[in-house]
């Protein structure tokens, strides 16, 4: 078996006004569009990794929130309904996907040899939060590829940025390594928005861009920054910022997506590309791709 | 039919231990048997509704409030799904959950029902309504705590509440899902070493039942911000439940207290408490903060700045005052600050204007006042109910109400320039509805400046800018 490899890592935003405003099948609301400079941004990213064959998608989403450990969905087959708990109206969700159990394992257990709470998810029953489901159904419709889900660790919550990000890195690392040892060519996703202030109205009809912009104009300088070192290859700048950034910006990284991505990517110093950016009931977001497939040897 | 009342408060523990796994700890074994004993209590109340406010449903669009009458589905819970599912199949009252969103309205809440087959009912409500209810034979309402509410805010949604208890006569049970300290243990554990995360979080958990068993639900709510910062760590929703507890029960300190167990759930700090309201005779009340009846907070950043009109109705018309024929109006014109010029009079006691104009000017020794409606400064309700709602859709109004709510407006104005009632002499009334209201008005208007008498003219016109059916154009002379 040959080493494996990480294809690209990418963030990935999941609000389901996203899936909402695509009226895919699966998708029991009906909109009149929305947010097309995000949705386009994903066709871009689809259409970018399509020249790139992979196995398996591993994705961090910040809505399967653990507080004890850090869990990896542990069954090979997941199907139900995903209705959003904050916005039911915008997303009820007829999902079934599959889980590279494998892989998960392999993670989890690079993960509890270096001291990290963990656990395998194996009850039949669990209901796949809506942040994975979102992730999984713009990043690949199709649904064709296995997935591995971890949950996010709330130790921003229990200690701080600093040390949710000491956690991050880690797992980041045996994330790494597991891909490495299983042979896989693998994407890995950080399910995340960037600034997450959200506006506490929704307007009549929820597809009404006249009424989207950015919360503020300090939430915009703060995406901004970080989409600046993101395309310029700077992404040990965004970890040593993290805190500032998480805490300022109320950024979604405090689930520690983007800290555990830029990790298993080994921190890149080249640049990324931006697909797009685009708020979500004010807060800001952007699909961005490493294109770790440029950069990275494969000794094969 | 009753008057409607809170028969029972009860804080119950939201993890799901103590339905899948009472036998692994004696400590869950103590909540699990309180829970039981609780539901007992509840049976032999003849209480006719459960409401449950619960920490473990977070929401961002003002509050949510379950409607689906019959919610099925098998909850597994994201960090402890290992120790099972559990299946629920609940009796919801949605009627009355849509009366109580519509309640919301009326007092500036931003609120919404939902009703989605499959919509994840979350940990802590499950674990409270299939214990306390477990043959389903009370039917039950389910509210989400707001991430970004207030105190003011979080009474309020109490106060709209208590609103609907009473008209529809209902003996209400009034249940916070929550755990008091809520830090767990960030390792997984043996359910024999679980123990309360710390001496500190143990000693604030003492002294907050402490307070519940002497009936000072209250003290607990005006100490909310400072428990939080010491025993909570910041999840999504702050530890504000006792804020929506203590208002559904008057804010009171005088209640019967009983703790039924405290044990620790993971670390983090369980308790079932029953809440009696029952007046012990002990336990005084010195309100901390205004006691606020509708809400007038800032929510609408959705709107730029082009927009700020729709918004400046929005934010003022939010709130009102507290009179019961009070009622918050939903629509008109943009509020402004009142202009100043040479001899112009203003004060915050009188209503705030709708265009660009002074309460008053005075020339010489005349007053001449800009016309005055019923708006309450302030809140900009409108005493005896706006004549139409926000699509124009008319509305039931008390004339009377309203005009005498003129004629204090008037005062306030008048007395504000220095002058006295008994010096107007002159006014001009404009009603939009003479054949309906001239009789009240005239009525409230002998009562009133009609002891004083000035000469009066009455005018019926189309409308007004703000949905009132009544307002008056003042002359005083006041000699100096
Ligand atoms: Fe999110």
């Amino acid at each position: 078996m040959g080493k494996g490899q990480i294809v690209a890592g990418c963030i990935a935003p999941h609000p389901p006004h996203l899936v909402y405003a695509e009226n895919p099948p699966q998708n029991e609301p009906v909109a009149e569009g929305g947010w097309e400079q995000l949705r386009w941004g994903y066709e871009r990213l689809r259409a970018s990794l399509s020249e790139h064959d992979y196995d398996a998608i591993v994705l961090l989403s910040p809505h399967w929130q653990t507080y004890v450990g850090t869990h990896f969905l542990g069954l090979p087959h997941f199907e139900g309904l995903s209705v959003d708990p904050i916005f039911p109206n915008l997303f009820r969700y007829h999902y079934d996907m599959n889980v590279d159990v494998e892989l998960a394992q392999a993670i989890h257990d690079e993960a509890a040899k270096a001291g990290l709470p963990v656990k395998m998810m194996e009850n039949p029953d669990f209901r796949v939060d809506y942040g994975t489901i979102t992730t999984g159904h713009l990043f690949n419709p199709d649904w064709d590829k296995p997935l591995v889900v971890i949950s996010s660790n709330r130790s921003t919550a229990y200690y701080s940025v600093e040390v949710m990000q000491e956690i991050m890195i880690e797992l980041g690392k045996v994330t790494r390594k597991a891909i490495e040892a299983s042979g896989k060519r693998v994407v890995v996703l950080a399910s995340n928005s960037l600034s997450h202030r959200h506006f506490t109205t929704e307007s009549e009809v929820p597809e009404d861009m006249s009424k989207e912009h950015i919360t503020s104009h300090a939430m915009h300088l703060w995406d901004m920054r970080m989409i600046d070192y993101m395309r310029s290859g700077q992404a040990q700048r965004i970890l040593d910022e993290m805190p500032e950034f998480t805490e300022q910006a109320i950024a979604e990284s405090d689930g520690g997506g983007l800290s555990w991505l830029l990790s298993t990517l080994d921190v890149p110093d080249y640049p990324a590309i931006l697909h797009g950016y685009g708020t979500i009931i004010g807060t800001g977001n952007a699909v961005v791709e490493w294109p770790c497939y440029a950069h990275e040897v494969n000794d094969e | 039919m009753s008057q409607g009342e809170i028969v029972a408060s009860y804080v119950v523990p939201v993890h799901p231990h103590t339905v899948l796994a009472p036998d692994q700890n004696a400590g869950w074994r103590r909540l699990r048997d309180a829970f039981d004993e609780a539901a007992q209590t509840i049976r032999d109340l003849d209480a006719d509704l459960l409401i449950i406010y619960s920490t473990t449903w977070p929401s961002i669009i003002g509050h949510q409030i379950q409607a689906d009458p019959n919610p099925e589905w098998v909850m597994v819970d994201h960090d402890f799904h290992d120790l099972g599912s559990i299946p629920y199949s609940f009796n919801i009252d949605a009627d009355f959950a849509h009366a109580w969103n519509e309640a919301n309205k009326q007092r500036g809440l931003q609120s919404r029902c939902v009703n989605y087959k499959g919509f994840p009912i979350d940990v802590g409500s499950v674990v409270a309504l299939t214990l306390l209810n477990p043959d389903n034979s009370i039917p039950a309402v389910i509210v989400s705590s707001n991430m970004y509410a207030n105190r003011s805010e979080t009474t309020v949604l109490a106060k709209s509440c208590l609103d609907v208890i009473k008209a529809q006569g209902r003996r209400a049970v009034a249940i916070t899902a929550m755990s008091l300290s809520n830090r767990m243990f960030t390792d997984f554990i043996q359910p024999e070493e679980d123990k309360i995360h710390s001496l500190k979080d143990d000693e604030w958990n003492r002294k907050i039942l402490e307070f519940l068993e002497q009936g000072r639900l209250e003290d607990v709510g005006q100490l909310s911000r400072t428990i939080h910062r010491q025993i909570r760590v910041q999840k999504v929703v702050a530890f504000k439940p006792m804020w929506w507890l203590s208002a559904m029960n008057g804010n009171r300190n005088d209640l019967t207290g009983r703790i039924l167990a405290y044990e620790a759930i993971h670390g983090a700090g369980g308790a079932v408490v029953h809440i009696d309201p029952t007046s012990t005779g002990v336990g005084d009340k010195e309100y901390d903060e205004d006691d606020v009846e509708y809400f007038h907070g800032e929510r609408g950043v959705l709107e730029g700045a082009e927009e700020s009109e729709k918004d400046a109705i929005q934010n003022t018309n939010a709130g009102a005052d507290s009179t019961d024929e009070s009622t918050a109006s939903d629509s008109g014109p943009a509020l402004w600050d009142p202009t100043e010029a040479k001899g112009s009079v203003n004060t915050d006691a009188a209503p705030k204007p709708v265009g660009a104009y002074p309460h008053a000017r005075k020339v010489g020794d005349m007053l001449f006042l800009s016309g005055v409606g019923p708006r309450q400064p302030g809140t900009n309700a409108i005493p005896g109910g706006p004549i139409h709602d926000e699509n124009g859709e008319p509305l039931e109004y008390d004339i009377k109400a309203q005009t005498h709510a003129v004629v204090n407006n008037v005062k306030r104005i008048v007395e504000e320039a220095g002058a006295t009632m008994d010096q107007v002499v002159d006014v001009t009334t404009f009603l939009v509805d003479m054949k309906r209201d001239f009789a009240g008005y005239n009525e409230v208007w002998a009562e009133t400046l009609g002891k004083v008498g000035p000469t009066r003219t009455t005018l019926a016109i189309d409308a007004l800018p703000t949905p009132i059916a009544v307002e008056m154009k003042v002359i005083v002379h006041m000699p100096e």
